[in-house]
C-alpha cells in the first residue's frame, strides 16, 4: 500500500506562518485544501523563497498522484491526461478527462487529409456552457514510407492547431517525421515503443524529449518490463497501451487489464504503472466489408466502456457526429466534480433586445438547467427575461421537491434584479415543472404566474399560443 | 421509466432511406464475429522470467540516467487480487411449474463477489439481465423505438411476444400506465387482466410497473400479484411515500420481488430497504432502482450512486446487498436522443446509441437488471456481455492496426 497521505503530513511541508497570501485564514486550512486538490503548492507564495525549496520539492513528491500527469503537445491546445488519484469518482473527483484523437492515414490523398484535419478542429458542441471537442490527431504511417510519412505530418501540422500522435512501430519513421516533418519542438505523442524497436525508440525519445507509449497487447508484464527500462533511461512521460481488444474473450481481457494497471497503481503503488492508459477504439474498423454506420455505432460503445474503465486517451476513427457526441457527453459527465452541483450565478439574464413588453421566464442555476433553457430561448430568436434563480445548482424538479426553489426566493429575486421597472406587465412565466407554486408566487409577488411548458425546446410554440 | 415523445416532423427522404436501413443495421450490431483473421501464438504470449529482488535497484538505475541499457529489464506483473467480506444477493425472478409458476424460463441476477466484471479476481455468477418494456396502451414513443412495434402496440400480449420472440428480451416489463387517473384510470381488476393475458402470451418472467400514481400504484401491485400468485414476478415499484406496506405484503402473499425505488439518494435507499425487510420481505425478494438519470442528464449521479451501493453492498452493509435495477430507457427522455437537429447528426442512430450508451455506464457502474427500450441496444448490450463473460471466442488481431485501418 502506498504511503497514505494525510492533512498534517502535508502540514508539516508548510512555512507555518499563517500569513494568510493564499487566501486561506492558515497553513492547516490550506493544507486540506491542497489534499482535496483544491489548491496546488504554488497557490503558497512563500514557498517559493529559497529557503523552502527542500521542503516544496518533499511536498511536490508527497502529493503526486499516483498516475503520472503526462502533458502531449504544447502552446493552447496541450492536453493533460492521467493525474488520476482514485479508482472511483465519488471517492474524490476525476482529474483530466479522457483526450480523444481521430487518426489520419497517410495514404489518404492530400487535399483529403487537409479536408479530414479540418473536419476534426471544426468539431464542436456546446453543452452546459462547456465545449466539447475533439482534443489531438493520430497520424498513422500505412504507407510505410518515411518520405512520405514526414510529408504529411508536417502537412497536418499546417491544416490544424491540435496536438499530434506520431505512429508507426519503425523508429526509422518516426525519426524521419521528427527530423522533417516540422513537430520536433511540439512534443508529440510517439507511438509506440514495442519489445522490438525499444532501443532505437527511445533514443528518439530522449533526443527530442517527447512522451511515448507503450505497446504490448494483453502482456502486462512485457509492459512493466518496458517502462522500468524506459524509466531507467531516463524517460518518464509515458502513455501504456496494453491492447484494447474488442472481441469476445479478447475484450474481457483487455478491461481486465485496465482494471489491474489502475488498481496496481493506486492500490499498491506500483510505479511502473502509474502512468495514463489509452485505448484504441478504432481497430473496430479493421472487420473488412463492414458497413460504416455499424462500425461507427460499436466504435463509440467501445469508447464510452473504455472510458468507464480508467482509459485516459482514445484514438477513433469515425467523424461522424452522432457517434462522437454520446461520447463526448459522457465524458463531461465522468469529469464533473461529483463535490459540487454544477451551478451558474443567479440573477438577470438579458436575451436578445427585449422592451418593456417582453416575457419574463424565470428558472433555476443549475448549469445543465440554465444553459439548456438560455439555448433554446436563443435560438428560438426570443426577445425576453431569464430570471435565475439561485436554487443551490438544482434543477427544477429537484429543487421544487427539496424547497430550494421556493416562492421568497423568487420575490427576493424580484427584488435584486430590479425586473419590475424593466417591463410594463407584471407576468411571471414559471417551468412547467414548478407549476404547484403558481398560487404561492403569484400571492407573495402580486405578478400574474403563467405556467409554462415542461420542457423548454417547446417555449415558442408556447408563446405563439399565450404570449400575444 | 420514460415516456416519450416523438417529435412528429415531417421528414425527409434521405432520413427514409436511413430508416430502411436500420432493420438490416440491427441485425449486424450483434454479430461481433471477426472474419479474416488468424492466431498468431507466438505474436500475443511472452514468457517473462521473474526477477527476484529486483525492485530495490531501480532507484539506483533512474539516478545513473546516462547508463546505456543494453537488455530489457525485464518484470513480472502479478495481478493485485482483493476479496470482499460481503456478497450480492442472488435473486431468482420467475418461477416454473415446480416452483409453483408457469415461466418455462427464470433468471437469475445478483450474487455478485466482486465489481462488475472484474473477472481477473472473481467470476460473478449471473450475467446482468435484459427486459425490455412494454405498455398497457399505445403511448407516445420516439419513432425509432416505435416502429419496430407499432403495429402491435394496442395489444399487450402481442407487444410481449415481440419483444421476447422478435428482440430476445429475457424479461418483459409491462407498465400499467392507463391506471393513472388522469389516463384512463383503468381499474385494478382490469389492470390485472391484461397482466394474465401477457404472462399467458409468453414463457419468461415479468416486472409489472404502475403509473407512478402513488395513490393507486399499491391497489395496482396487489390485484396483479394475486393473479399472477406464485410466478415471482417483480412488483415495481414501492417507495418511502407511498403504501409501500400493502406492495410488500401483497408479494409476501403471492412469491413476488419488490423493487425499491428512491429517487437518488443511497440514505434513502437504504432506509427504504431496512423498511422492506421489516415488513417481512426476505432479501432474495427485493431488487433496487436507485434511479437511472440518461446521459448527459444526470448519468454521473447515477454512475457514481451505483458504484457506492454495489461496493458497500461488498463490504458488508447488508442493506445495500440487493441487486441493482437500472432503467436505462430513461434515456430516451433526452433531447438528444429524439430530437430532430442537423448538428447533431441522424437521430435515428443518435438515438438507439444514447441508450446503448448509458446502458454501458450503468452497467459498468453494477447494474444487475436493465429495462431497455431499441432493439438495437438489446443485441449490443448482450453480445457485450458475454465477450465480458468469455463466452465467445475471438481471436481478433490487433498488432498492426496502425497499418491496417482503412481510410
Ligand atoms: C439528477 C437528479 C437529482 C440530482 C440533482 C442534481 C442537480 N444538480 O439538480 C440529485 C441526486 C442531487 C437529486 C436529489 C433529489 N431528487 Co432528484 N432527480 C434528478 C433527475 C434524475 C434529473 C433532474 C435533471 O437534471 N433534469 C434535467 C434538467 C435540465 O431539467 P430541468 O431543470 O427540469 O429543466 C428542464 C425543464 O424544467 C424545463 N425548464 C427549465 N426551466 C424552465 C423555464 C421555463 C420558463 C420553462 C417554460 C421551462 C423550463 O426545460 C428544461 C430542459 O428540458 C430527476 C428525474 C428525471 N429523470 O427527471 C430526479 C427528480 C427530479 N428528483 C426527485 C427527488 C424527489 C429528489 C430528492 C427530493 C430525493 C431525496 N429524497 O433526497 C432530492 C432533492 C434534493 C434537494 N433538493 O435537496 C424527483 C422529484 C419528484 C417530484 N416531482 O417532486 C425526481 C423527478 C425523480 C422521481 N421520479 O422521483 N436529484
Ligand atoms: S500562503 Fe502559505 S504560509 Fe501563508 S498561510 Fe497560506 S499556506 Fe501558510
Amino acid at each position: 500500500m502506498p504511503e497514505k497521505v494525510t492533512l498534517l503530513s502535508v502540514y508539516r511541508y508548510l512555512p507555518q506562518t499563517n500569513c494568510g497570501e493564499c487566501g486561506e485564514p492558515n497553513c492547516m486550512a490550506f493544507a486540506s485544501k491542497l489534499l482535496d486538490r483544491r489548491a496546488t503548492p504554488d497557490n503558497c507564495p512563500p514557498l517559493k523563497k529559497p529557503k523552502y525549496k527542500e521542503q516544496l520539492a518533499k511536498l511536490i513528491e508527497l502529493i503526486a498522484p499516483p498516475i503520472k500527469e503526462v502533458k502531449l503537445g504544447v502552446g493552447e491546445n496541450l492536453v493533460k491526461i492521467g493525474g488520476k488519484e482514485v479508482m472511483y469518482r465519488h471517492e474524490l473527483t476525476y482529474h483530466n478527462p479522457t483526450a480523444i484523437a481521430i487518426d489520419v492515414s497517410d495514404t489518404m490523398d492530400d487535399d483529403k487529409i487537409v479536408e479530414r484535419c479540418k473536419k476534426i478542429e471544426s468539431i464542436s458542441i456546446v453543452r452546459i456552457g462547456d465545449t466539447l471537442k475533439v482534443n489531438m490527431i493520430a497520424v498513422r504511417c500505412a504507407s510505410k514510407d518515411p518520405d512520405r510519412f514526414s510529408y504529411v505530418v508536417s502537412l497536418v501540422a499546417r491544416s490544424c492547431n491540435l496536438p499530434l500522435i506520431l505512429c508507426s512501430f519503425d523508429p526509422k519513421i518516426l525519426r524521419a517525421a521528427l527530423e522533417k516533418g516540422q513537430v520536433a519542438n511540439k512534443r508529440p505523442l510517439l507511438y509506440a515503443v514495442t519489445e522490438e524497436n525499444w532501443r532505437e525508440f527511445s533514443e528518439l525519445a530522449k533526443q527530442y524529449d517527447c512522451p511515448v507509449a507503450v505497446f504490448a497487447p494483453n502482456n502486462l508484464s512485457l509492459i512493466k518490463s518496458l517502462i522500468k527500462t524506459l524509466q531507467a533511461i531516463g524517460i518518464h512521460d509515458i502513455v501504456i497501451d496494453a491492447g484494447s481488444y474488442t472481441e469476445g474473450n479478447l475484450l474481457r481481457d483487455s478491461v481486465n487489464n485496465f482494471i489491474m494497471i489502475r488498481r496496481a497503481a493506486i492500490k499498491r503503488g506500483d510505479k511502473d504503472l502509474g502512468y495514463p492508459i489509452m485505448a484504441v477504439p478504432a481497430v473496430v474498423w479493421m472487420v473488412e466489408n463492414q458497413e460504416p454506420v455499424i462500425a461507427s455505432y460499436r466504435e463509440a460503445c467501445m469508447a464510452s466502456l473504455f472510458m468507464n474503465r480508467f482509459a485516459d486517451l482514445l484514438i477513433m476513427h469515425t467523424s461522424e457526429i452522432w457517434a462522437l457526441l454520446p461520447v463526448l457527453t459522457l465524458r463531461q459527465n465522468i469529469y464533473t466534480d461529483p463535490r459540487k452541483p454544477v451551478s451558474v450565478e443567479s440573477g438577470l439574464r438579458v436575451i436578445g433586445k427585449p422592451d418593456e413588453k417582453s416575457p419574463v421566464f424565470l428558472t433555476t442555476n443549475f448549469a445543465l438547467t440554465y444553459f439548456t433553457v438560455a439555448n433554446d430561448l436563443e435560438s428560438a430568436g426570443i426577445n425576453c427575461y431569464l430570471l435565475v434563480l439561485d436554487a443551490e445548482g438544482l434543477a427544477v424538479e429537484v429543487s421544487v421537491a427539496g424547497g430550494q426553489f421556493n416562492p421568497s426566493k423568487v420575490k427576493d429575486l424580484f427584488t435584486s434584479s430590479g425586473i419590475e421597472k424593466m417591463v410594463k406587465h407584471k407576468k411571471l412565466i414559471i417551468p412547467g415543472l414548478a407549476a404547484r407554486l403558481k398560487g404561492e408566487i403569484e400571492d407573495l409577488t402580486g405578478w400574474e404566474v403563467i405556467v409554462g411548458p415542461r420542457d423548454s425546446s417547446q417555449i415558442k410554440s408556447f408563446l405563439t399560443k399565450y404570449w400575444a | 421509466m420514460a415516456i416519450f415523445l416523438g417529435d412528429e416532423i415531417e421528414e425527409k427522404e434521405e432520413i427514409k432511406a436511413l430508416m430502411k436501413s436500420l432493420a438490416k443495421f440491427i441485425e449486424k450490431l450483434g454479430d461481433l464475429e471477426l472474419e479474416n483473421v488468424e492466431i498468431r501464438a507466438e505474436e500475443l504470449t511472452f514468457i517473462i522470467q521473474p526477477m527476484v529482488g529486483f525492485t530495490a535497484q531501480i532507484p539506483q538505475i533512474t539516478q545513473k540516467v546516462e547508463k546505456k541499457i543494453e537488455t530489457l529489464l525485464k518484470a513480472e506483473f502479478s495481478p493485485p487480487i482483493e476479496t470482499y467480506p460481503g456478497t450480492i444477493t442472488e435473486v431468482k425472478i420467475g418461477a416454473t411449474r415446480s416452483e409453483g409458476g408457469s415461466r418455462r424460463k427464470v433468471i437469475k441476477i445478483g450474487g455478485e463477489k466482486t465489481m462488475p466484471f472484474y473477472s481477473f479476481e472473481a467470476l460473478n455468477p449471473n450475467k446482468p439481465a435484459i427486459a425490455m418494456d412494454i405498455f398497457d396502451m399505445p403511448i407516445e414513443l420516439a419513432k425509432s423505438v416505435r416502429q419496430h412495434f407499432e403495429d402491435v402496440m394496442h395489444d399487450p400480449a402481442e407487444w410481449a411476444k415481440r419483444q421476447v420472440e422478435d428482440f430476445g428480451a429475457e424479461i418483459v416489463s409491462l407498465n400499467l400506465i392507463s391506471t393513472d387517473p388522469l389516463i384512463k384510470d383503468t381499474s385494478p381488476k382490469e389492470a390485472a387482466k391484461t397482466v394474465e393475458n401477457v404472462l399467458q402470451a409468453v414463457d419468461v418472467p415479468l416486472i409489472i410497473g404502475g403509473s407512478g400514481n402513488k395513490a393507486k400504484d399499491p391497489l395496482v401491485l396487489e390485484a396483479a400479484a394475486e393473479v399472477a400468485s406464485g410466478e415471482r414476478c417483480i412488483l415495481n415499484s414501492a417507495n418511502i411515500d407511498n403504501d409501500y406496506k400493502r406492495i410488500a405484503r401483497a408479494a409476501k402473499q403471492h412469491n413476488h420481488i419488490v423493487v425499491a425505488f428512491t429517487p437518488m439518494d443511497i440514505n434513502n435507499q437504504k432506509k427504504l430497504n431496512r423498511l422492506l425487510l421489516d415488513e417481512g420481505l426476505s432479501k432474495e425478494q427485493i431488487i433496487i432502482d436507485p434511479t437511472t438519470a440518461a446521459l448527459g442528464y444526470g448519468l454521473d449521479y447515477t454512475l457514481s450512486l451505483m458504484e457506492r451501493i454495489k461496493l458497500a453492498g461488498l463490504l458488508g452493509d447488508p442493506d445495500l446487498q440487493m441487486p441493482i435495477l437500472a432503467s436505462t430507457s430513461n434515456s430516451w427522455g433526452a433531447r438528444e436522443a429524439w430530437m430532430k437537429s442537423e448538428e447533431w447528426g441522424p437521430k435515428e442512430y443518435r438515438g438507439p446509441l444514447w441508450e446503448t450508451v448509458t446502458t454501458i455506464t450503468a452497467m459498468m457502474a453494477g447494474g444487475d437488471l436493465f429495462m431497455l427500450s431499441h432493439p438495437a441496444t438489446v443485441r449490443i448490450i448482450k453480445r457485450l456481455i458475454e465477450s465480458l463473460y468469455g463466452e465467445v471466442n475471438a481471436d481478433q488481431r490487433i498488432q498492426d492496426w496502425i497499418t491496417d485501418i482503412g481510410l
